[in-house]
């Protein structure tokens, strides 16, 4: 039985995201190979799993911890269109950084998106102090760290999911496994087979979920959500995935991986399964869908637009906020 | 006003700041049940609580990665590093995360958060717990670093980077924590970072220190007197920001400068010191710019003739500035 959040206007909202983070997508990478932006990170094929969780979580009130993979994620928490066209061309309106940092870079503090830096897995740790002083404060907050398994490698995932099980912290460590860190597969990565079985190393549940569907992934996540908020500590939740494009616009994953692996898995594209669902249980039609395809359109020109008009940070302002005051 | 050791007044600091905001909490390894290794956090837990006071797992970046989201989701936290020899786990925290968050974010986040380790060597605490680590995070610019060297500074020191929105190393000298001695008030106050502080005035030269070598170089001051050298000493009791104009101030007025710190000598605070001197102070010298440092050798070693041949001392201090007196 679907979770009574999931109503039929709740999964097409669900379903716009993940067809809007698709189509900022491939317009941000037709403006790198336009030479308009100089640098491209994707969300192509984790959007189910991004924004499955978002919907699953107290928007804009509870902490996300995002990583450069989680387009997606940011446009199902609040984050416009235009706020990551302009984040990607670097302008000085950009809510993420000013133009101060790299494309997918997230972070907006109203929307409760943590600021995030290049260094993989530092997230981890931040999701689990937020967690803390939620549990402090008692402000019945859940904050979410999301990560690549490649990044599980490091020590400071480690550190993070001990610290937050030993204090019982409100978090969710998500886990985007895609199956590849760069060109490095996950068998190089790890000895074992899943990311969610390390969890039983920290004394937390690890779950793993079908990442392309986002329904699924909301239920696990509305339940360790819940698991959170009634004080009995972390999740750890592995969505299977895969990443359709190459890691950004430097990349070409032709040296590592067949074609015929990339269709195989395209088979299982969350947005055609998401849609062919959708349809079937009579919540989708041509009619709408061409509707909101038209909105999406039209929204991503008027986000490229505005961004490509927007003005350039300031060389003056090169200074300013080293600290506070 | 009490006497107070400059542990003392650390503790006391602490509790009445966690008296004063109940959004700081205190953690680390140790702090809690235990008081600290050295007993800085004694009797904190049992008065303010496991909820404010906390033991953690033995894991620095941990440490300071969740002290930076626990700030930033509105606590006061302030973590405890056992010693600053082990602070290098959590560098990449600090130094990519806490230090710049201000900045990426373009002013959106901050990270008030104060990170207390001790520090420094003649306790025979060898290469891995004699370490003076703050030149390492004097060079990063988002980051204060605070050194005190007398119990009265480390009070209004500490309340002051606790009260601060930015990220603040507090460095805590061993040696000092039961020699150093003095009076501190009981009231509450503020000592402003970035402020040094002339702790004896001369003539002849001027000693630039902080943490524990201020009380050497005053001991030093003491002895030189005896000869005839009147020496100025000015604790410049942060690290980063500098006080310039103090440094300027005291340079122009002797024309004789010596910089003196435990830290090891290339790259070292006193380097920066040096250069803006001559940036700035030039022709009001008399001498070149001195300095006495730890020799340039990995860390402290363990044995004491080694350890002792590592250390600045009272009398390293005196020779040195006699030297320069006679230029
Ligand atoms: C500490 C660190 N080392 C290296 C890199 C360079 N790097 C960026 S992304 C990446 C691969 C990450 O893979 P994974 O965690 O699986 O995430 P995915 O990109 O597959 O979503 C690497 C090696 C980095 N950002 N941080
Ligand atoms: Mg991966």
């Amino acid at each position: 039985m679907l979770d009574k959040g999931l109503t039929p206007k709740v999964m097409l909202d669900m379903y716009y995201h993940m067809a809007l983070a698709r189509a900022v997508d491939d317009r941000m990478w037709i403006l790198n190979r336009q030479g308009r932006a100089p640098v491209v990170y994707t969300s192509n094929g984790h959007e189910a799993a991004q924004v499955g969780s978002a919907f699953a979580l107290n928007r804009g009130e509870d902490w996300i911890c995002p990583y450069y993979r989680d387009l997606a994620l940011v446009l199902a928490y609040g984050m416009t269109a235009r706020e990551v066209m302009l984040h990607l061309l670097g302008r000085a309106e950009d809510p993420n950084s000013g133009g101060r940092q790299m494309p997918a870079h997230w972070g907006h503090a109203e929307r409760h998106i943590l600021t995030s830096g290049s260094v993989v897995a530092t997230q981890d740790a931040h999701a689990a102090g937020l967690a803390l002083a939620s549990k402090v404060l008692k402000d019945g907050r859940v904050s979410v760290a999301y990560f690549g398994e490649g990044s599980t490698s490091q020590g400071e995932f480690h550190e993070a999911l001990n610290f937050a099980a030993v204090h019982k912290l409100p978090v969710i460590f998500f886990n985007e496994n895609n199956g590849y860190a760069i060109s490095v597969p996950s068998r190089k990565q790890m000895a074992v087979q899943d990311v969610a079985a390390r969890a039983s190393g920290y004394g937390m549940p690890g779950i793993i979920v079908d990442g392309n569907d986002p329904i699924k992934v909301y239920e696990v996540v509305k339940e360790a959500a819940d698991r959170a908020r009634r004080g009995e500590g972390p999740t750890l939740v592995e969505a299977k995935t895969y990443r359709f494009v190459p890691h950004s616009s430097d990349d070409d994953d032709r040296a590592y991986r067949s074609r015929e692996e990339v269709a195989e898995a395209k088979k299982r594209d969350p947005l055609v399964m998401f849609e062919a669902y959708l349809r079937d249980q009579k919540i989708l039609n041509d009619k709408k869908l061409k509707e909101m395809q038209q909105q999406i359109k039209d929204v991503v020109n008027d986000a490229t637009d505005y961004a490509e008009k927007a003005a350039l940070p300031d060389p003056s302002t090169l200074a300013d906020y080293v600290y506070s005051s | 006003m009490a006497v107070l050791s400059y542990l003392e007044a650390i503790r006391e600091t602490l509790r009445q700041e966690l008296a004063h905001d109940s959004r700081i909490i205190i953690y680390g390894e140790d702090v809690g049940v235990r008081g600290g290794v050295f007993r800085v956090t004694e009797g904190l837990q049992k008065e303010f609580g496991e909820d404010r006071v906390i033991d953690s797992p033995l894991a620095e970046a941990a440490i300071v990665g969740t002290a930076i989201g626990a700030a930033i989701n509105g606590l006061r936290p302030v973590p405890e590093i056992q010693f600053a020899d082990f602070i290098f786990p959590a560098i990449n925290q600090i130094v990519q995360e806490a230090a710049r968050i201000r900045y990426r974010s373009n002013g959106t986040f901050g990270v008030p958060m104060v990170i207390r380790a001790p520090f420094g060597g003649g306790v025979h605490g060898a290469l891995y717990h004699s370490q003076s680590v703050e030149a390492f995070f004097a060079h990063v610019p988002g980051l204060k670093v605070v050194v005190p060297g007398t119990p009265y500074d480390a009070k209004g020191l500490l309340a002051s980077a606790i009260e601060d929105e930015d990220p603040v190393l507090y460095f805590e000298h061993k040696a000092a924590y039961r020699s150093l001695k003095g009076e501190v008030p009981d009231d509450r106050y503020l000592i402003p970072i970035g402020q040094a502080d002339l702790k004896r005035q001369g003539k002849h030269l001027s000693i630039i220190t902080y943490g524990l070598m201020v009380s050497y170089a005053l001991k030093a001051a003491e002895e030189l007197e005896k000869d005839g050298v009147s020496v100025e000493v000015l604790d410049l009791r942060t690290v980063r920001p500098l006080d310039v104009s103090a440094i300027l101030q005291t340079a122009k007025k002797t024309g004789k400068v010596l910089i003196v710190h435990e830290d090891n000598l290339t790259g070292g605070v006193g380097g920066e010191i040096s250069a803006l001197i001559s940036e700035h102070a030039l022709f009001y010298l008399d001498a070149p710019i001195m300095r006495l440092a730890g020799p340039d050798v990995p860390a402290m070693p363990y044995s004491p003739p080694l350890e002792h041949a590592f250390m600045v001392t009272p009398e390293k201090i005196r020779d040195k500035a006699r030297e320069l007196a006679k230029f």
